[in-house]
């Protein structure tokens, strides 16, 4: 049986490679892949969890977050959409209005 | 000391005599435009002379041993400490009371005459009746704290009218020194009554009430005592001019005429003798202090008194004169003699206030004129102001049988059986004086050539009635006001037997009768020999007045310009003090303070466009800080495993 | 080695090579076929760990539908300057990722539950079981996840709507 251990490790690996991806690319569409790249670490380590503690529970909260994933990807896609609609641009760099 | 009477009646009248001034003062205040001139006159003087009405009766039901109280309500109450507003009549106080009203009301009658020309005569009368107000607020309180009120008071309606003639800036000038060095004097009072008040707090007895006072101050310690009737007196020095804060009394002469004589010499003037009277069971027990006052006293009789002889302004001389009754007055509160300090103040007011009001006369009569070198002959043209001045003069230098002559000789008398020869001395010589200077102000007046220009002459001519009579009825008031306090070889004195109640019975004679006689016979002949000096030099009619006398002596010149104090004090405290404030304003505030709120103001500022490099708008920035800080929680969290 | 332990290191390295490509790749259309590519995989380790129902579901809503509607946008954005590389915040941003890396490792595997997992009845994971949790003790975060799912569409179609 795969210790429980080695799951969060690689979760935890994917992870910091999401976070990466959010700081690095100065593209809007691959950071929010990025971004759900996390989300699915973390996923992961919810699955891995409910299966080692044997509950349900664990399961149920990653039924929730795809949800929710889903929604936010859906709003994120439209914002990004309406962006460039106005700055012709994904590029984050290009959108720094709000500041001093 | 005698203990206060048993019978103390609560009397709820008294408040009216208070307060019908104040009623009139701020319906004067408010519609005396509307009701006019004359109107507005006539309701002030009938509100005064209803007070003087309810005053009289009050004395008539008042029995010698007598308190009257008139509890309005209580002012404030903090713990045991109560302070109520409420008024009290006992002997000494309906003495001052019939004084403040029936002068006051004499006054105003005046100055129906007086000012009837002037525009602002509403404007008088407004702080005229507020000045009686809180002149009868001071003698009629029943505690320290009512009496200062009233001090205040009277301060600031003095400081409101000896500036009264506003466009000329001199006046507003002379104001702001008489209230400003009042301040001095009201600094150290107060000082003095918030000392007496916390140590007798410290006691356990929480109160300013004037009877508890009596009964509870001998807890005190004598430093402590001493040390509070100092203080006092401080105050006592600046309301009433002596030595060192008169200054103001000269300069207040810049205000109407009915003013210096009201204000000036009968009633606010004496309200540091009023104090020390309504104090005496707290001086007594201080002798140090005591022995101060009687030294002052003694020093400012003299001193303003080689002031007032060299002196040309009608109103200058009667000024000085004024300050050197008062150092009588004081003298006597010094050596213990209470009941002849007031005496003395319930005469002063009558033939000091004749006397200002016949200067008034004169001055009204000659157009404005005040310099004395540019009168004279004016016994002619003004009949009825030359004779009540005579009489008033007679008073006040201490001829027989005149009012002066009774309360000055009481005072030398009791001044030298007690022993203080140095400080009778003195005074004998200042008594001297104050008959040359009065005699010397009516030669120059009223005797010989007329030297006014023909501007005045054209003018001159007798008061209206209106004027006179007050005049007259002080000039009876100078002679039959004495009569009360004769000494014991003569008829008697009903004076000491009235304020008895107060001051306790009267002290034994230290001396025999003879004694008493030749003291004032003594006395008698200093004056004459003034009298005598002042003819000489004034009252021939080859006497020649326009060129001044021993001109260009520095003795001379150091009286006339009268010592130069204004000059000293303003080089030792003026200068100094505004180059202080200077200082303090044009460099320390803007600079330091200033410095101190801008550059806290700027430090703000400069850490701000420091830490606003932070916000660079770029979200992947704002990513990266987050995740340090993620960072940091981590790693403290591994630390805890 | 067994083979569970084999396919999971198999399948562990894959997924890390996926997402390194996901994060690195130039090309936008490559990184979402990479991103699919983890997706899948980690449906797959769903289903390894006895949760068939959610592995099923992770295929069906993230692989399919999330990342249909990203390839559509990619198309209909068309972007085309490719970005240049940063030295130093590409620097900065893996030395970040790293330490996070670092910092979660032993986080995670300290506070690992000890012992065996626990004896897995046949039901677990199945269908049956995922509803009746949801339906009894999660009803209520059910109901609000419709209501989230119903705003988002809403929000979506408002943002992207062509201006007038």
């Amino acid at each position: 049986m795969v210790p429980l251990h080695y799951y969060l490790i690689v979760s935890a690996i994917v992870f910091a490679i999401g976070v990466l991806g959010v700081l690095i690319r100065r593209n809007l569409i691959v950071i929010l892949m990025s971004i759900e790249l996390m989300l699915n670490a973390v996923n992961l380590t919810f699955i891995a969890f409910s299966r080692f503690l044997g509950s349900m529970e664990g399961q149920v909260v990653v039924f929730f977050v795809m949800a929710v994933a889903a929604a936010e990807a859906v709003i994120g896609l439209a914002i990004i959409i309406s962006v460039f609609r106005h700055r012709q641009t994904l590029d984050p760099q290009e959108m720094q209005l709000l500041k001093w | 000391m005698v203990t206060p009477a048993s019978s103390i009646v609560a009397y709820d009248l008294l408040r009216w005599i208070v307060l019908i001034p104040l009623l009139a003062s701020v319906i004067n205040l408010f519609w005396g435009r509307a009701l006019g001139k004359n109107s507005a006159g006539a309701l002030a003087s009938a509100a005064v002379g209803a007070s003087f009405a309810l005053a009289l009766y009050v004395f008539w039901q008042l029995p010698a041993t007598g308190i009257f109280r008139d509890l309005v309500y209580t002012w404030f109450e903090s713990g045991s400490f109560r302070v109520n507003l409420s008024f009290q009549v006992d002997a000494l106080t309906a003495v001052m009371l019939l004084v403040v009203t029936g002068i006051g009301f004499l006054i105003h009658v005046y100055s129906l005459g007086y000012m009837g020309h002037d525009d602002g005569m509403v404007r008088f009368f407004v702080y005229l009746n507020l000045f009686i107000f809180f002149m009868l607020l001071l003698v009629m309180g029943d505690n320290l704290l009512i009496l200062f009120v009233g001090w205040e008071g009277v301060g600031l309606c003095s400081y409101l009218l000896i500036g009264f003639w506003y466009h000329d800036h001199n006046n507003t000038i002379a104001g702001n020194k008489a209230f400003i060095v009042n301040r001095i004097g009201d600094f150290g009072f107060l000082l003095g009554i918030l000392l007496l008040v916390t140590e007798l707090g410290r006691q356990g007895i929480w109160t300013l009430d004037f009877l508890e006072l009596q009964g509870h101050v001998q807890m005190l310690s004598p430093a402590i005592i001493s040390l509070i009737t100092f203080l006092l007196f401080v105050g006592a020095t600046g309301k009433s001019a002596q030595l060192p804060l008169f200054v103001w009394l000269p300069d207040a002469m810049a205000g109407p005429t009915p003013v210096s004589a009201l204000i000036h010499a009968a009633t606010m003037v004496t309200a540091g003798v009023y104090m020390t009277a309504r104090l005496h069971f707290l001086f007594a027990l201080a002798p140090s202090t005591l022995s101060v006052i009687a030294w002052i006293g003694a020093a400012t009789a003299f001193f303003a008194a080689t002031i007032a002889v060299t002196q040309n302004d009608i109103k200058k001389v009667l000024a000085y004169s004024t300050v050197s009754q008062l150092g009588y007055m004081f003298l006597a509160v010094g050596i213990g003699a209470f009941s002849a300090a007031i005496f003395h103040v319930f005469t002063h007011a009558f033939f000091k206030a004749c006397l200002f009001l016949g200067s008034g006369s004169v001055i009204h009569a000659l157009g404005g004129e005040q310099d004395m070198r540019k009168m004279g002959g004016l016994k002619a043209h003004m009949p009825r102001t030359y004779w009540t001045y005579v009489i008033a003069t007679l008073a006040i230098a201490g001829i027989p049988f005149t009012a002066g002559f009774f309360s000055k000789d009481l005072i030398l008398w009791q001044t030298f059986s007690h022993g203080a020869t140095l400080q009778w001395g003195i005074v004998l010589i200042t008594a001297g004086m104050t008959a040359f200077y009065m005699f010397r102000q009516l030669f120059m007046v009223f005797h010989g050539e007329c030297r006014a220009d023909a501007h005045a002459k054209a003018h001159l001519h007798e008061s209206p009635a209106v004027m006179t009579m007050p005049l007259v009825i002080l000039a009876i008031g100078s002679i039959f006001a004495g009569w009360l306090g004769a000494p014991e070889y003569l008829w008697g004195s009903r004076w000491d037997h009235w304020l008895a109640g107060v001051f306790g019975a009267a002290p034994a004679h230290h001396g025999s009768v003879s004694t008493e006689i030749m003291i004032t016979l003594i006395t008698l002949a200093v004056v004459a020999v003034g009298i005598g000096l002042a003819y000489a030099k004034y009252g021939r009619t080859d006497s020649k007045v326009g060129a001044s006398v021993d001109s260009g002596s520095i003795l001379y010149r150091l009286s006339l310009n009268k010592y130069y104090v204004d000059e000293i004090y303003d080089g030792v405290f003026v200068r100094p003090f505004t180059a202080c404030s200077q200082f303090f304003a044009q460099i320390i505030d803007p600079s330091v303070i200033d410095g101190a709120v801008n550059g806290i103001a700027a430090a703000t500022r400069g850490m701000s466009s420091i830490w606003v490099g932070l916000q660079t708008g770029n979200v992947q920035h704002y990513l990266a800080a987050f995740l340090v800080g993620t960072l940091a929680l981590l790693a403290y969290c591994l630390g805890q495993l | 080695m067994d083979p569970s332990t084999l396919i999971f290191f198999v399948l562990a390295t894959l997924l890390v090579v996926s997402s390194l490509m996901v994060v690195f790749l130039r090309n936008v259309v490559h990184c979402a076929m990479a991103l699919v590519a983890a997706l899948l995989i980690i449906a797959i380790y769903f289903v390894t760990l006895q949760a068939p129902m959610v592995g099923v579901l992770q295929v069906l809503v993230y692989a399919g539908a999330i990342m249909v509607l990203f390839l559509f946008v990619i198309m209909l954005l068309n972007p085309m300057t490719p970005e240049q590389p940063r030295r130093a915040w590409w620097t900065l941003g893996t030395l970040l990722a790293l330490l996070l890396a670092g910092g979660l490792v032993p986080m995670l595997t300290k506070s690992e539950p000890a012992g065996d997992p626990l004896a897995a009845t046949e039901l677990f994971g199945s269908p049956e079981m995922l509803a009746k949790s949801l339906f009894s003790d999660f009803v209520l975060p059910f109901e609000i996840a419709s209501v989230l799912l119903l705003v988002a569409i809403v929000g979506a179609v408002v943002l992207a709507k062509r201006e007038h």
